[in-house]
């Protein structure tokens, strides 16, 4: 394993991580790191190295087979490839800006941070990227029916907005948790005629949520196609996901190479289940010097049941269809996990994420739900966006970084959703509901005295 | 020879058919379970299924969730279950079948558990989320110790897959008797018998249909197309009803000799 995956091993064993590693001609990539090519894998049954596959319940086999065929043709057509492009540009708002956000460059003072403006896209969040591919797909499969999964909501939004757009009926499932402290998404979903079911088992969030839909896809196969929303589950979805999310990282790459004429050093992405990392990620994996940084959940912190940072206190095991990193007991129960934001409250991550990891090709590290907060409204106060609180814990890892580096140097964090869902939520945390309260917690005005996340 | 393979060889000599019972282990504690067994087999099963409870079964309907939040709830572990099958085996032939999510085996060590489950005495396990293609270390695993992996074939599985799935399976096919999660239905499908014919064209190995029989009257009706029947939520239903109840293993014994008896060919009575 490598040294700097931990986000909390003393400085001297940060190797790759200081600022002189950033540079061009410095490539961070450590010596040893194993050449892949990136583009081979996943294999014919879907596996990352000793990651991913196929792992589910016969009645799903055939259909799972029948989406990858479908998937395969589709990816081969141009046809396909041009209605897809077309929604996305003119229903999603593609190409997202990438924004250089000007005052907190200065205010950290050390690298350019540049923003992958998703969270500008219809509905608000990259899900939308998938979701019209996957719409695209089931149309040509002849499904009249699609079901979702979804956490924060954001997924479940973007498809109901998708079945709307193209006349299917739309089940969302949803933990009942999440449904409370996302309410507002779940009104989006009502009102474009989706149906919402709050799912009571477990500890009602998102891994609940898949299960339920699993169980409901294995019913109903025949008719309907399964939108899973992150790069996760049974082969082909890790990689199906990642490849229609793979536009936010085409897009930045020239994005960035038209506006600094270079690569950028360090990209930045929260990683629930992963999707919108791959999507950042994927088309920089042969760009030696580009260095990467995935942000897990830290919760409250790294004890059972207190975080979702599966690199921390994860470890291998099979669940909802995939073989990957996962949080569970010493028996192989899958724990509890906690997240201020709803989108990364799962107790595993994508099998591809961990192949990346293994192959030292991504660093893991994680934010606090404080740091994340802290990054909310920094971001807000000093850009005028606020952010997801998945975006969040990305915004905090750059927060941290940043000072770190060279003022040459230069950082793409995936600001993957708007924070729209979450103002009721981060405001009662935050204490902004208190009318006396005043402009406070006062992230920009303060920020040594704040829970900011630090890099050690 | 392993107890499955035994069991359904006398059956098929003596012209019967198999009744296959099933329960969470642990509902509501691990000597409930130990009781139930020895009754099920004093009344007539041929196979005893436990199911070993996950804390995510998403193949399972809300009935055998709940069983099986009910046996996590007691405390039961994997290991918990091998000593319990242990401690039936103790004067108790039944062949059991562990019903059980691959997490649960992957955690343990596949070696490991494979190898403590056939010390426990267990005859076959049913790895609901491993196809055959993720299969084969498990299947050489299996093999060396004796025991049968059984897989599922389901309405959905096309023809080569039939094929491929009763080559690697041992023990009997699990035919799944309509698309969906375990749990009780009013009618079984029409298409049973079709299917199980569409799989004996593959195969010598016993055919087992199950998911969703629920009533000795549809246990009778699927006995006609198979070799033995699956009956899972229904009597999973009568434990979670009787739970505490000083009467409840004999209750739900009285069932499940209803479930035996109406698998029975006409005029061939046990003894």
């Amino acid at each position: 394993m490598s040294s700097f995956h931990n986000g909390k091993l003393p400085d001297a064993q940060r190797v790759g991580v200081s600022p002189a590693s950033f540079s061009a001609t410095s490539p961070s990539i450590p010596a040893e790191k194993v050449r892949t090519d990136h583009d081979a894998l996943p294999d014919a049954q879907g596996h990352f190295g000793p990651y991913g596959g196929r792992y589910v319940p016969e009645t799903l086999m055939h259909p799972l087979r029948e989406l990858e065929e479908e998937f395969f043709r589709a990816q081969e057509d141009p046809s396909f490839r041009r209605e897809l492009d077309y929604y996305l540009k003119e229903f999603c708002g593609r190409p997202t800006p990438l924004y250089l956000a000007e005052r907190l460059t200065r205010e950290l003072g050390g690298a350019r941070i540049y923003l992958k403006r998703e969270d500008l896209l219809h509905t608000g969040a990259h899900k939308i990227n998938n979701c019209i591919g996957q719409i695209l797909l089931a149309r040509r499969m002849g499904k009249t029916r699609v079901i979702a999964e979804t956490g924060a909501g954001q997924h479940g939004v973007a498809t109901a907005t998708v079945a709307a757009m193209f006349g299917f009926k739309c089940v969302v499932y949803m933990g009942a948790v999440d449904c409370e402290r996302q309410a507002l998404n779940v009104f989006r979903m009502r009102m474009l005629g989706a149906e919402v079911v709050p799912v009571k088992a477990g500890q009602q969030t998102l891994k609940e949520a898949i299960n339920e839909a699993m169980r409901d896809w294995v019913t109903n196969v025949r008719t309907t196609h399964y939108i899973l929303g992150t790069a996760y589950g049974a082969h082909p979805y890790p990689l199906m996901v990642r490849n229609f999310q793979r536009v936010i990282g085409d897009e930045a790459r020239r994005q960035i190479l038209e506006k600094e004429g270079r690569l950028p050093n360090l990209l930045i992405a929260c990683v629930g289940g992963g999707s919108n990392a791959l999507g950042l990620f994927y088309p920089f994996l042969e760009d030696e010097s580009v260095r990467m940084i995935g942000v897990e959940a830290g919760g409250e912190g790294i004890a059972a049941g207190k975080h979702a940072a599966r690199f921390q206190g994860g470890s291998l095991g099979v669940l909802q269809g995939t073989r990957s990193y996962l949080l569970q007991d010493e028996v192989g129960q899958v724990q509890l996990t906690h997240s201020v934001s709803a989108g990364l409250d799962y107790a595993a991550v994508g099998p591809e994420h961990a192949w990346l990891r293994d192959q030292k090709r991504v660093d893991y590290t994680y934010a606090t739900d404080d740091q994340a907060l802290e990054a909310f409204m920094k971001l807000a106060r000093l850009e005028g966006i606020i952010p997801a609180l998945e975006s969040a814990h990305a915004v905090a890892e750059a927060i941290c970084r940043a000072p770190e580096c060279a003022r040459d140097q230069v950082i793409i964090v995936n600001l993957s959703g708007r924070g729209d869902k979450d103002v009721s939520q981060a405001a009662r945390l935050l204490g902004l509901n208190d009318e006396n309260a005043g402009p406070a917690p006062s992230a920009a005005a303060q920020p040594e005295s704040s829970a900011l996340k630090t890099c050690s | 020879m392993n107890r499955i393979v035994e069991r359904f060889a006398r059956l098929k000599g003596q012209s019967q058919k198999g009744l296959i019972a099933y329960i969470g282990a642990g509902d509501p504690d691990l000597e409930a379970t130990r009781r139930l067994a020895l009754e099920f087999d004093r009344v007539g099963v041929d196979v005893l299924e436990l199911g070993v409870p996950f804390s995510d079964p998403l193949a399972d309907g809300l009935v055998n969730q709940l069983a099986a939040r009910r046996g996590l709830a007691s405390g039961t572990t994997p290991a918990g279950v091998l000593e319990t099958v242990a401690a039936i085996r103790n004067g108790c032939q039944v062949p059991i079948v562990l019903y059980i999510y691959f997490n649960l085996v992957h955690r343990h060590g596949l070696e490991r558990f494979v190898g403590d489950a056939a010390k426990a005495g267990v005859d076959g396990l049913l790895v609901l989320d491993l196809p055959p293609e993720e299969a084969a270390n498990y299947e050489a695993v299996m093999a060396r110790a004796g025991l049968c992996n059984i897989y599922l074939v389901a309405p959905t599985t096309p023809d080569e897959r039939i094929e491929l799935i009763a080559k690697r399976a041992r023990g009997f096919v699990y035919y799944v008797s309509r698309e969906g999660v375990t749990g009780m239905q009013a009618r079984v499908a029409d298409t049973v018998g079709a299917m199980t014919a569409k799989i004996r064209i593959h195969t010598d190995l016993p055919i087992v249909v199950g998911f969703g029989v629920s009533t000795p009257e549809q246990a009778g009706l699927v006995a006609r197309v198979a070799d033995g029947v699956v009956v899972g939520s229904a009597i999973v239903n009568q434990i979670a009803e009787h739970g505490h109840e000083p009467a409840m293993v004999s209750t739900v014994g009285g069932f499940v000799r209803s479930l035996v008896r109406a698998v029975e060919p006409v005029g061939v009575g046990r003894p």
